[in-house]
Formats: structure tokens, C-alpha cells, sequence
């Protein structure tokens, strides 16, 4: 309701064009996001769990936390961004918001690109909240450039969440969704993974990193170039 | 077409037998790793099978986005399947000859770890396939197959690097193959593969029938009339 009312008050701004539809689809995701604060809650909550379990379970000195911090906050990353990634199609499923697109002439990688920059825009958030805590948990200091911190972590979150976005319209069409996700998410992110987790380690201990920021990049223009691809197959098979 | 099946199915056990009596009989003993080496004859074919199989896999999920011809989503299904079996038996016989002669089961080394992440990959196909509730399967599935084979060179990139920084054991060495060995390793390499191709046809066959039995059995349902519907 609320949509269309929205539609009708953008047409009049280009909302007919690819950038125009992404547009609206993110602001309308942000909105809803900033109304109910679901996916931003829940993400947070999930990583500080996850950061206090660890942290009772390593009992690390700050020179071992250096040396598994990197993997450490990946992983809660990980794990909680999978928790915004699953509502990201499911709410559109109730009132038929998908069907409704699907008929529509609206391009279907514009609708892509507003979820994964929303989710992005979650992600980033989550991790802005929760780095201040890891390290003042983890009693963290860089030895390295700590600007490079921030590319791997804006290389690192887009290659969660671009294939998280993707995999998360193919979950859509599964039995029991919220289990498939990661099934299908994390056997194909081990790469970007390994390599945000060793960029990071690598700029906490002062060590060249630049080869995984490279991989990082291709992996990132690889997959967002396939789901592009792809996306619009897999929006349609229903 | 239907006659060949027993054919083939002799010819292979022929082979089968013939590799088997090669590698453990007439392939010569392993000077430093002695009779445990001749698991050698087993492994490595099966990974080359296996890996033939993810290709197959890979070239028949393009074609079927490209075309749509169920043959092509069918000839993907199987050969996923048959390949998710060689990459276990790659795993599981890997870490059998590591212990003796390594004295470790298992290390986080390129080769093993890259397959064991293209096992996990096609592994996910697999749970897709089966937990789908989407008519169009097919299509979902060859999507996530052309993502996992284009993350293959990546994981194969990163964990060389990550084992570079860190340097392991040189495990294998570049040691040259005595050409008796790479005679034995062929043989068994082709008995398997024939072996592989003989399970995919007669999974096809099975997965032929049975998308023609549902097929029957929706058409039936549609034009029964109503109420008897079971």
C-alpha cells in the first residue's frame, strides 16, 4: 500500500530508470529498516553473543588476540550478517511483493543492486557498532596501516553480501530457507574469507597484505558481475 | 542405445579386474613407501575422475541455462552426484595413505584443501537439488553451479598463497613417475572412468524414468475425475 503510494510519488522524479527503481527499492529498504530496526538489532545482539562466547572460550593475551582476531570477527560477521541476509527476500514474499515485481518491466538487476547495497548498508553498520567492542574486548592495537583496515572491510562485506543476496533469492525456494542460506553461502565464500580474515591479521601484525586486497577486488568483480548474470534467472524461476 | 549397457558393463569389469591385478601385482614396489603406495592407483584416478565429472557438470549447467534442454539439467544432476562420490573416495583414501607414510591424517595443504572445499561446493548443489520446493530446480541449481565452478580458481589461489606464507612439510616432492607406475596409474585411470561413465548412465536412465513417472502421475491426477483424487 504504502509501495505504491511511494511509486507513484517518485515516478514523477525518474524513477523509471534502472538507477531510479534501485533507488527507490533501497530507500524504501532503509525505511522499513529504520522503522522497525529488526535486521540491525538482531545482527547486533547475535555478534556481541558471539564475541563474548569467544572471547570466555580463548581467554586470549593481547599478542594471541592479534593473532585470531582477524578470524574471530570475520566469523561473527559472518554468522550475523546471514541473520539480515535471510529477511532480505522473505519480507517481500508476504503480500505478494515478488510476484508484483516480477510482472512489472522493471528491470530485475536494479532490484538486485538495492538489496545488496541495503544489506551492505546493514552490514556496514553492524560492523561500525562492533568493532569499537572488539577492541576493547580483544585489547586490539594495529601494527599496520590502519586505513587499509577499512578497504578490506568494504571489500570484505560486499563479498558477503553480494552472494549472500544472490543465495538468499535461491533459499527462497527451498524448504525450510533459513537452514539453506549458509549451506549454500559459506562453501563459496571460503576464498573471500580466508582472504579478509589473513588481510586483517596481516594489517594487525604489520605484515604485507596487499595480495589478498588484490584477490579480494577480482573476487568482488567476479561475483558481482556472475550474480548479475544470473540474477534475473533466478528472480524469475518460481 | 539400451543394448550397449551390458557391454559396456563387462568391458568395465574387465578393466576394473585388469587395473586391480596391474596395480597390485605387477607395479613395481614403492622403494622408500613400499606396498601403501599402491593406493596411489586408486586415489589419484578418482580425483581425475572426479574432477572430470565437476567439469562435465559445469559445461552442462551452462548449456541448460543457455538452452534449457532438460537432457542437459539431467546430465548435471548426475554427474554431480557421481562426482561428489570419486571426490569421497579422494578424501577418504587420501588420509589413509597420509598416516603411514606422513604420520599425519590430514594437513591443511593446497591439493587437500582445495578439494575438500570443491567437495563442500558440489555437496551444497546437492542439498540445493534435494531441498528445493521450487518448480524450476533446474534453474536455481545451474546458477549455483556456474558460481561454484567460478570460485574454484579462487580457492585454489588463496589456499596456495595461505600455505606459501606459512610453509608446510614439502609433501610428494617433484620426484619423476617410473614409466611401469604411470602404465598402471593409465590403466587404472581408464577402468575408472569407465566405471564412472557406466554409474552416470544408469543414474540418468533412473532419473529419466523417474521424471517421466511423475510426469504420468500429474497428468493422471489432472484428468481423474473429480474427488478421486489420492
Amino acid at each position: 500500500m504504502s509501495a505504491s503510494n511511494e511509486g507513484s510519488r517518485m515516478n514523477g522524479s525518474g524513477s523509471s530508470t534502472p538507477g531510479g527503481v534501485t533507488r527507490v527499492n533501497l530507500v524504501k529498504d532503509l525505511r522499513l529498516e529504520w522503522r522497525s530496526k529488526d535486521a540491525i538489532n538482531s545482527m547486533t545482539f547475535f555478534s556481541l553473543l558471539v564475541v563474548v562466547v569467544f572471547s570466555f572460550s580463548f581467554d586470549p593475551t593481547a599478542e594471541e588476540s592479534r593473532q585470531i582476531a582477524g578470524g574471530l570477527i570475520w566469523v561473527a560477521f559472518l554468522f550475523a550478517a546471514v541473520v539480515a541476509l535471510n529477511q532480505t527476500w522473505a519480507r517481500e514474499i508476504r503480500n505478494q511483493v515478488l510476484d508484483a515485481y516480477r510482472v512489472s518491466p522493471a528491470p530485475a538487476n536494479s532490484l538486485f543492486l538495492a538489496k545488496a547495497l541495503g544489506n551492505f548498508i546493514f552490514v556496514a553498520v553492524l560492523e561500525a557498532l562492533m568493532t569499537p567492542l572488539f577492541v576493547i574486548f580483544y585489547r586490539m592495537r594495529a601494527i599496520g596501516p590502519v586505513w587499509q583496515l577499512g578497504l578490506v572491510a568494504v571489500l570484505g562485506t560486499w563479498a558477503l553480501v553480494v552472494n549472500g543476496t544472490f543465495f538468499s533469492a535461491i533459499s527462497l525456494r527451498t524448504r525450510s530457507r533459513e537452514v539453506m542460506l549458509p549451506l549454500l553461502l559459506f562453501p563459496i565464500s571460503i576464498p573471500a574469507l580466508l582472504a579478509m580474515v589473513q588481510a586483517t591479521t596481516g594489517i594487525l601484525n604489520g605484515e604485507q597484505s596487499r595480495f589478498w586486497i588484490v584477490l579480494l577486488v577480482t573476487y568482488d568483480l567476479v561475483f558481482t558481475t556472475g550474480c548479475l548474470l544470473l540474477f534475473e534467472t533466478v528472480l524469475n524461476a518460481e | 542405445m539400451k543394448k550397449l549397457f551390458p557391454i559396456l558393463g563387462v568391458i568395465t569389469a574387465i578393466l576394473l579386474g585388469y587395473a586391480l591385478y596391474e596395480a597390485l601385482v605387477v607395479a613395481p614396489t614403492e622403494q622408500t613407501m613400499g606396498d601403501v603406495q599402491r593406493i596411489f592407483y586408486y586415489h589419484v584416478p578418482s580425483a581425475w575422475t572426479a574432477f572430470i565429472l565437476f567439469f562435465v557438470n559445469f559445461v552442462a549447467s551452462v548449456v541448460y541455462l543457455a538452452k534449457r534442454r532438460p537432457v542437459a539439467d539431467m546430465v548435471a544432476l548426475v554427474t554431480a552426484e557421481v562426482g561428489v562420490v570419486f571426490c569421497t573416495v579422494v578424501l577418504v583414501t587420501g588420509p589413509i595413505w597420509a598416516r603411514p607414510v606422513w604420520g599425519i591424517w590430514w594437513t591443511w595443504d593446497v591439493r587437500l584443501t582445495s578439494t575438500l572445499v570443491l567437495w563442500l561446493i558440489y555437496v551444497s548443489y546437492l542439498f540445493l537439488r534435494r531441498f528445493s520446493s521450487s518448480g524450476q530446480t533446474p534453474l536455481l541449481a545451474s546458477a549455483l553451479a556456474v558460481l561454484g565452478a567460478l570460485c574454484v580458481p579462487f580457492v585454489y589461489l588463496s589456499i596456495r598463497f595461505f600455505r606459501t606464507q606459512h610453509p608446510q612439510p614439502v609433501i610428494g616432492g617433484g620426484g619423476s613417475l617410473d614409466p611401469r607406475m604411470l602404465h598402471v596409474l593409465l590403466i587404472n585411470w581408464l577402468a575408472f572412468s569407465c566405471f564412472a561413465f557406466m554409474v552416470c548412465w544408469s543414474r540418468y536412465r533412473l532419473e529419466k524414468l523417474q521424471r517421466e513417472v511423475d510426469e504420468a502421475e500429474a497428468m493422471a491426477s489432472l484428468m481423474a475425475p473429480r474427488g478421486s483424487v489420492r
